[in-house]
């Protein structure tokens, strides 16, 4: 069977690889600072932390960021060594199913705190 | 000087095996194709492609030492002994060094390496500013070797949907072409998940061009023009 290309799409995905990478490399060392100047933390200071909501919806922000890059980087991966289209499909779902749920996740638990 | 040599016959079947060569010569001033030449003098079933013997028709584009190098302007001193040659990775062997180049080929015209221009033809050619010609610097020099297509691992894997490196150094040669009207259609071609987007930049194709070469930043502007496009 031969193999047909032309689907006119693929931009999208890398701008969106480009524009999340972006959107981490800013994002991380925010975060990663905030929580070096508030150590030692104990139970109440991450209660603290986590208390603005502008503090969860950075982090939410943020995962959201590595979810999508590792979706698109994963689906990459896959593309090229995963040849059978049926298995290749349920990979992508298993995938996007570990990543969005771990989103949904830390959103639950995020709100949950405040 | 010592050689291993990749030997194999696809017609007699069998495996793959390497061949030792002892070669009594003077690597001072003398290429790889010089050795290989004399190894056949001595030994007539050992086959490989060369023509023009300067780097200009791309014929003997083979792996040296693990790299895809062209054997005719590849200094013998400049390789560590025993000389491993093999034929380009990537491509079906037809014959020790010989490959079947009809996958990088495919690709290659399916970029449509032809200049498209429908507008009636003017009294004298179709003539460009120095400053447009320079645009196709960096991309027309491509000799179609092969050597940077067969170092890319996304083309070891997508052959036959990936364009590849060269391929890709092509289309971009056409559409920064001044000349050419077909620019929409070129990148409509080439805005696919596979043909363009399997490329991940990790620049094999320019470690290995022996015309010194940048597919990579020929890509990275086809990927520009795509994207600014679309926003």
């Amino acid at each position: 069977m031969k193999r047909a290309t032309g689907s006119h799409t693929g931009t999208g995905t890398w701008l969106v690889q480009r524009a999340t990478a972006l959107a981490l490399a800013l994002l991380l060392p925010f975060l990663a600072l905030r929580i070096l100047a508030a150590l030692p933390l104990d139970a109440e200071g991450w209660q603290a932390h986590f208390a603005p909501a502008w503090s969860r919806v950075a982090w939410l922000a943020a995962a959201l960021a590595v979810a999508l890059h590792a979706w698109i980087g994963v689906r990459d991966v896959l593309m090229d060594y995963v040849k059978p289209t049926p298995l290749r499909l349920l990979l992508y779902l298993l995938v996007i199913a570990v990543l969005g749920g771990s989103v949904l996740w830390l959103m639950v638990l995020l709100w949950r705190v405040a | 000087m010592k050689f291993r040599l990749y030997r194999y016959d696809s017609e007699a079947g069998g495996k793959p095996w390497m061949q030792e060569v002892d070669l009594d010569i003077d690597p001072a001033g003398k290429m790889l194709l010089d050795a290989l030449i004399a190894i056949k003098a001595q030994d007539e079933t050992l086959s490989l492609r060369r023509s023009c013997r300067e780097g200009v028709c791309g014929s003997d584009a083979m792996n040296v030492n693990g790299r895809n190098r062209l054997a005719c302007i590849t200094p013998l001193s400049e390789l560590k002994e025993p000389i491993e040659v093999r034929p380009l990775p990537g491509l079906p062997v037809i014959r020790d060094l010989v490959v079947d180049m009809e996958p990088f080929y495919k690709q290659y015209r399916s970029i449509r390496p032809w200049l498209v221009n429908d507008s009636p033809e003017p009294e004298v050619e179709r003539l460009q500013t120095p400053e447009d010609r320079a645009l196709l610097d960096g991309a027309w020099e491509c000799i179609l070797c092969a050597c940077c297509t067969t170092a890319c691992p996304s083309f070891w894997w997508n052959p036959e949907t990936f364009v590849g490196p060269a391929g890709l150094l092509q289309a971009y040669r056409f559409i920064a072409d001044t000349r050419d009207e077909a620019t929409s259609a070129r990148l409509d071609n080439l805005e696919d998940p596979y043909r363009l987007y399997r490329c991940r930049g990790i620049m094999n194709c320019v470690d290995a061009c022996p015309k010194g070469l940048n597919p990579t930043e020929a890509i990275g502007r086809i990927r520009s023009l795509l994207v600014k496009r679309r926003v």
